[in-house]
Order: structure tokens, then sequence, then C-alpha cells
């Protein structure tokens, strides 16, 4: 069972008061209790059950600009009492940062909305096992698929914000999720694809033959891939990774690098970084959202904010540390994004594929090629050929390669946008991309 | 040495004894205690930025019957949450009938001291440590825009109680120091980024200005790519340098050689043992008894005492890395590579330290042999897809070869190639083995572990690299 608030208060509010005793000017803490419990299937058997369940204290404290923090899973008042100690003797020895605050207290939050993040059904083991029962028979149905897992996961969490300027505010949120990976063979050549659904609430989970088909599919799909000459091209990301585009963004625009002066963004504020049809959106108040908060990592009210408007950057990721150092206020964006997408485009996918006679399609990228400070992106991928608006063959062991700087000036959006995950993007095409192959 | 049940309600036999109970006609598992101490103190942008302590303990409770694994983790150390996972792992496990296989050798090695680096070293002389980085790069002149210094130290106690109350322990320190750099000239910017680290102090890492050394080579790094041009696209021969490069190896090899996805059958190796998988001349081990470094272990996260597993030799496909799970599964034995995060993850194989051997040829006479192609000397990270074996990894030091000269350095580039063929395509061996210098974290299944790996110079006849000059 998870705890509830009043527990979880208690601790913090005694972590507040021994801090301030041992001569904190100023304290936050932040207590967490989740439950978690995974099943997981192999070849349509039983491979794994997993229960978690963990505590978490994450203290920070001030004595007038000086700060130092300590985590811990152990909630014991004997445990905590000598971490406190520990805390403040390493306080007291921290240099000096003038930016070291909590934040202002009238940007604090001040209700609770009921954003819809918490469904307190519980699904037992059996009825885990039921659904990936139906999710690996679906997945198996071709012979060609091998191997199957999949697993369900469901999460419970609750936690409370506290700082000791009067703040101290938390609630529960839950989540239930399903994945399965299918990997298919022909010819000795063996290809992976997968399938995830993620959700607030039991009752919008995807139906578990759907994640079985969509998973079979896609590694079908993919068998027999080749591997293309080096060239220019447009480039097509499938939604499962168009929406990396908007992390860099994401990390481009937070504070911490723009004031460090580490982001190929830096002085672009009020610019045209996109075509004047894109806008880019974070709002933290969509009802059973996945990246919804009713405040930010540090109690900061936050509402929704026009990071892009019209393919101008109007704002920046603020928290209170980094605001302080760039003279602005923070907007609540302690802890990063929350449900950030971009506003859908005018053009269906199939208009969107029929634009040029060729493009590649690229369905999965890998490694971490992406450079904020220069905006050089460069990257492993595998997808399909396009050719006349039809997806005609696989293709593997290939690279893009760009600079995000032109990459977002060219860059076209389909008008497909699915809330599947925190962050969300269409299907989205780049033209003039280096592909890197043979 | 931790105490586990000191300031708990239950006493170790207790424990023992419902270790045992439940664990009755299981085929394996264990209860799993652990206790882990960390600190990161991080320099950013001329102040000290954050100074954390992470103190957590807890248990990992696991069942194993057949191929199915019951977890249980918490971090209540009482009678009550033992009860609870107890009586949750035979929930899962309805109809068990295995044998539980008693033996775990013993062992006297030891690969590195209980220490705790976190306390060996005073937190003011972190501090000052960490400004004089700050200082001493700062005073090489304006062109330097950021520099970030931090130290991450820990100390990992854990104790294995297994069915036949049998308890095995290990004590682990771990330290890791790094600094990155960003320096500008003429309206352009370029990071370089080092760092050390392995199973000893801070200061056997840090001491007499050796800090120094590690500032100098970070701001090498980034000057060299102030230089840098667009990198070429497409296939050519390339040159790796020794040490750090060997992520190849462990992306490229040592994931596809780990049991797991070898007994399910989705690794791109599961058919080929015994085969030629690389050139006559590539020996490839993985070695946890390595002294004091990053992937070594006394004993793996099972209780068995690591060892120097031969992966591929003179070429062939020997062994694949092992935990008890797998290796039953499969009918061999451990080879010592069972490992987990912490208490909160199950056991999986995982590699240690990854090494290829040396051969005979210089570097020059690899460079010297090349029209067109590149010579990597620095990657930042990389990532493979086990089942289909395409690898990458990203150059952060690279330049270009042209009729076996070195030329201009190249922007930072992603090396795309197939795992299983990769190792076909070395047609050089160097005779410059050197280790990394001990940074490497490992990712599987959400997972992070460290690990080390070593390689010589070595030349690869054809791989496809990621830039944007065609």
């Amino acid at each position: 069972m998870i705890k509830e608030q009043d527990f979880l208060k208690d601790i913090a509010s005694y972590c507040i008061e021994n801090s301030k005793k041992l001569g904190a000017t100023e304290v936050g803490v932040k207590v967490i209790h989740s439950v978690s419990e995974n099943v997981s299937f192999r070849n349509k058997k039983l491979d794994e059950s997993n229960r978690s369940d963990s505590f978490a204290i994450n203290l920070t404290t001030y004595i007038d600009k000086k700060k130092s923090s300590i985590n811990s899973s152990d909630l014991s008042k004997s445990n905590l009492e000598k971490l406190i100690e520990r805390c403040i003797d390493a306080t007291k020895i921290t240099p000096i940062d003038e930016n070291n605050s909590l934040p202002d207290k009238d940007l604090m939050s001040k209700k609770i909305e009921d954003l819809k993040l918490y469904d307190e059904t519980h699904y037992s083991n059996d009825k885990k096992i039921e659904f990936l029962e139906q999710v690996e028979d679906a997945a198996s149905l071709d012979d060609k698929i091998v191997n199957t897992e999949s697993g369900f996961t469901e999460n419970k969490n609750n936690f409370v914000l506290a700082n000791s300027n009067g703040f101290q505010n938390g609630y529960k949120t839950s989540n239930f999720s399903s994945s399965c990976v299918a990997v298919s063979r022909i010819n000795g050549t063996m290809e992976r694809d997968y399938e995830f659904g993620s959700k607030r609430f039991l009752n919008q989970m995807l139906n578990p033959d759907e994640i079985g088909k969509i998973a079979a599919t896609k590694a079908i799909n993919k068998l027999g891939p080749k591997k293309i000459d080096s060239e220019k091209i447009g480039i097509i990301f499938d939604k499962r990774i168009s929406k990396g585009i908007l992390s860099t963004l994401a990390s481009a625009v937070s504070a911490s690098a723009i004031s460090r002066g580490t982001s190929f963004l830096k002085d672009k504020i009020d610019n045209e970084i996109f075509p004047s049809s894109i806008n880019i959106i974070d709002d933290p108040k969509i009802q059973k959202g996945l990246g919804s908060q009713n405040f930010d990592s540090e109690g900061v009210e936050n509402n929704s904010l026009k990071l892009v408007e019209s393919g101008i950057l109007k704002n920046y990721l603020i928290d209170t540390y980094y605001g302080k150092k760039l003279n602005l206020k923070s907007n609540g964006r302690s802890g990063g994004t929350t449900n950030l997408y971009f506003e859908n485009g005018n053009l269906s996918f199939k208009e969107l594929l029929n634009l040029e006679k060729k493009f590649l399609y690229i369905t999965e990228t890998i490694g971490h090629g992406g450079n904020i400070i220069t905006g050089d992106y460069s990257v492993g991928a595998s997808g399909f050929m396009v050719e006349n608006g039809e997806l005609t063959y696989p293709v593997s062991e290939i690279t893009i390669a760009g600079n995000f700087k032109e990459m977002f000036k060219n860059l076209i959006l389909a008008n497909d946008l699915e809330m599947k995950y925190s962050t969300n993007a269409p299907t989205l095409l780049i033209n003039e991309m280096t592909v890197a192959g043979k | 040495m931790s105490n586990f049940f000191k300031n708990s309600d239950i006493e170790a036999s207790q424990a023992e004894a419902i270790v045992s109970e439940t664990l009755k006609n299981c085929d394996d598992g264990e209860l799993y205690l652990e206790n882990h101490k960390s600190e990161s103190i991080v320099l950013d942008d001329n102040k000290i930025k954050s100074s954390t302590y992470n103190s957590d303990q807890g248990y990992g409770f696991r069942a194993v019957t057949g191929e199915v694994v019951a977890y249980s983790h918490s971090n209540d150390i009482s009678k009550e949450s033992l009860k609870k996972s107890s009586d949750n792992l035979k929930d899962t496990l309805k109809s068990k009938k295995g044998t539980y296989h008693h033996e775990i050798p013993k062992t006297n090695s030891k690969y590195y001291e209980n220490i705790n680096p976190i306390e060996n070293k005073t937190f003011n002389s972190k501090i000052d440590l960490l400004n004089n980085v700050n200082n001493y790069l700062r005073s090489k002149g304006s062109i330097v825009n950021q520099v970030t210094a931090n130290f991450l130290g820990e100390h990992k106690s854990v104790e294995i109680i297994r069915s036949d109350n049998q308890v095995l322990k290990d004590d682990r320190p771990l330290v890791r120091f790094n600094v990155s750099v960003v320096l500008e000239k003429d309206g352009k910017k370029e990071t370089g980024v080092y760092g050390v680290g392995g199973r000893q102090t801070y200061d056997d890492y840090l001491k007499d200005g050796s800090w120094k050394n590690i500032c100098d080579e970070a701001f090498r790094i980034a000057n060299v790519n102030l230089d840098s041009r667009p990198a070429p696209a497409g296939e050519m021969k390339v040159v790796l340098g020794p040490g750090w490069p060997a992520i190849l190896i462990h992306e490229a090899i040592g994931h596809g050689l780990e049991g797991d996805f070898n007994r399910k059958k989705t690794s791109a190796f599961h058919n080929l043992m015994g085969q030629q998988v690389a050139s006559e001349g590539v020996t490839i081990v993985d070695d946890g008894t390595l002294h004091q470094r990053r992937g070594s272990l006394t004993i793996d996260d099972e209780g068995t005492p690591t060892e120097n597993t031969v992966l591929i030799e003179n070429g062939i496909l020997k062994n694949y890395m092992q935990d008890r799970l797998n290796a039953r599964l499969m009918g061999t034995k451990s080879t010592g590579s069972g490992r987990r995060e912490s208490y909160k993850h199950v056991v999986l194989p995982r590699m240690r330290n990854t090494m290829m051997l040396s051969g005979k040829y210089s570097q020059d006479e690899m460079i010297s042999s090349v029209d067109k192609g590149i010579f990597a000397v620095s990657f930042g990270g990389g990532q493979v897809d086990i089942t289909s074996g395409k690898f990458v990894f990203n150059c952060t030091e690279a330049y270009e070869i042209t009729n076996g000269k070195i030329g201009s350095p190249i922007k930072g580039a992603t090396l795309i190639g197939d795992g299983p063929s990769i190792l076909k395509e070395v047609s050089l061996v160097g005779n410059d083995m050197k280790l990394d210098p001990g940074i490497g974290t490992c990712g599987k299944a959400g997972q992070g572990v460290p690990v080390g790996v070593a390689q010589p110079s070595i030349l690869i006849n054809k791989m496809t690299v990621g830039g944007t000059k065609l």
C-alpha cells in the first residue's frame, strides 16, 4: 500500500525543524514513496516477477548563501538525524554562491488542481499475466517471429515537497505501462522491434492484441535491410523519434545551458529558429498527461508556456538558481519540461511522404550524437526507403548527420500528433541531411 | 563492513532461516543486502554548484526456478518486510521442483582494499582541488569559456546470504574525477573532457599535481576540436588509437557475448560458438581480476569469484559471459559475471574489464598504410542493437588520414558497424595495448555498472563514418 500524505509530511517537517535547529537558514525537502510491480513474459511463459517498495528523501540545507544536499532511502529518525548533521556540516564549509536560495514566496504554487494523475485501481499479478498472455499470443502469430518478450508494470507514487518558507504539498500519481519486443528471423539474420504504451489510468491502456501485433509487424517489416549509398536526402522522422528534436530544443533552451553559454541557441531569444508555421508548447496542466504536474520540483507554480511561437524562440526553461543568474524569474521549469509538444502541421502523413520522389524514413536512431554546444548531430539509424510515397525496402547500418540550426529551419510537420509520451511530435521531414552508408 | 541487522528487529540467523525456507525446491536465489554511500561535488561556472551525499541501504530477495525469476526488494530491513517479500516470491513460484545448486567457490584473492574514499579525503581539500582546477584552466587564457570538474566517490558493502547459510561479503570502493572545459575562439565553441578513476582513493589519481595532467588533456582535446573540419561521410579505413577506443569492442562484441542474449538466441552471436568471428591475431578477454580497476570485482553480485574469461582466442569464439541463471540453463558454469546496479535490480550477465590483447604492429605502420580514412583517438559513448548486431560510437577526437599522413582534426561523428563482421575487418593489431583511464559506465536494461576497456591500436579495413562531407 502506498503511504498517505500525512506520513510523508511528518518526515518532511521533522527534517525542516531539525535542520533549522542545527543552524540552517533555509531548508527544502522532498519525501517520496513508490511501489512498483512488474511482470514479464518471454516466449509465452512467465519470466520474471518483480516487486519494489522504496522510499527516498532529498534534503537541501542553506546557511545564508551556502548550500549542500543529502539523499537517503532510510527514513528512520536515527538515520535522518545523522544525515542532517552531516548535511549541515558540509553546508557550513561550502563556498558562498549568491544565487543559492529557495524560490521567491510569491511564485510558489497556491492550489492543487485535480489533474487526474492517480488511478487507485490495482491490477493483480494474475491480471497482468492474462494481459501478457494476450500480448504474446498476438506477437507470435507469424512464424518469422522467433522470440517475444513483454512486460506489464504498475507504479504508484506519493510525494511531499516542503520548504522552510511554509510550502508543503504533494499528491499521488500512478502509471500503467506495457511493452512488447519481438525478434524476427529470415535466412539467419534477425531484427528486433517493439511497441510500448504508458498511461495514468488502467482503462486507457492499449488493447494487448494491438501491442503484440504492432511489435511483431514492425520486426517483420525490418527484415532483409540494405545499406544504401552515401548521399544528401530528405529525412522523415517517425513519431517515435521525431520527439527527440524537441528534447534537443529543451536542453538547448534550459536556463543552465543559456547562462553557462553552452547552447547553440544562446542569444537566439526573439529570433526565428524554426519556419514561421511552427509552434512549440509546454503544458503541465493536461488532464491525465504523462508529464503533467501541479508545480515544478521546487514547488513553483507552472502554466502552459509557448517556447516557440510562429517559429520565434519566445521562452527559456527557467528554475530559481539559473533564473537569478540570468536576471529572470523562474517559470516553473525546475526539473525540465512537462508535456512538451509541437502543434500539428498542415500535411497528412501521406501528403508528407509524397512531397518528393524519394525520402529516407527513419524509425530508429542509436547513439548519442547530438552536441548542444555546436548543434552538430550525427547518429546511427535504420528505417525504410520511400519512393513515390511508398515504403519500398528496409535500410540499416547508416548514419544521418546535420546541424540542428539548419535542421530546425528546414523542418516540415505532418498533422498526426498523438499524446503518447510526455514529449510528443508529429511525423516530421527535414530536407537536405547527409546519409553515410556505402 | 556493514552490519545489516544491527538496527533491525531481525537477527542474522532468523534472516538466514527465512532465506532457506523461501528457497526450498528452488534452483537458485539469495538474499542480497547492500549498503551504499556516495558523494558528488561539482564545480561549474566558477562556483561549487552542488555537494551531495547519498546514503542508501536495502535488500533484494531473489528466488529462481527453471527460467522464472521472482524478485522483491525494499529499503526496510525488518522481519515484517522480509516475510512479505518471502510470501511474494512463494506466491509467484507456485509449482517448484528445483534443486538448489549449493556450491559457490571460495576465494582468498582481493582486487582492492576496503577503504572508504569519501572519508579518506577531507571535504575542504576536495573543494580546494576543484578551485585549483578552475584557476589552473582559466589561467590558460581568455579562450577558456567554461570549466566543470567533479568528484564522484562511493563505498558499497554487499552481503549475500544463500540458502545453505553460506554468507559472502565484499566491500567495494570506487572513485571518479572528471574535468570538462569549453573553449571559444572566433565565435566557435568546442568541448574537451577527460577523467580518471578506479577502486582506490582519490589521491591515488590526483596526488603530486597529476590533476594538472587531467586538466591539460581536457584542454588539449578542446583545442584540437577548435580547428576541426566537417567529417567525411561514407565507408573508409579507420585506425583506432589504444585504450578508451576499445568501447568499440565493448559495443560490437561484448554485449553480444553476454549469456542471456545467447540463451535466448536473440544475439547475433548465438550460433557462432567455436567459429571464426574475428581475424586471426585477435584475442579478446573479459577480466574481473585486475587490481584496482573500475570494472574489477573480488566476487560478483551472486557471490561467485571473478576470473579472466577468454571470449575470443585468435579469432575463434570461445566463451560467453555467464551469471548463475544463464550458466545453469546453458549447461555451463558462471564466469563470475553476474552483476546488478543495486539491491533494486535483478542480476544480469555483464562485462567487467573487456580487453583486446596486443599484436605485433606499430601505430605508424597502420597510419602509413591508409590512403583515405580516419584516425580516431577518443570517443564519447556507444550503443548496440544486440539482435541485428549494428553498433555505433561517437568520436570526440579524430583526424583525417590522407596518403598515409595524419591531417586536420574532424568534427565529432558517429561511426557505425556490424558486430559479427567488424572484427573480421581488423587487418592489423597494434603492439601498444593500453587500459582506459577508468571512467566507463555500461548501461543494460536500465542498469548502470562500472566497467573498463583496453585495446592496442587497430586498423579496420572498412567502416561507415557518419560525417556531413560527401
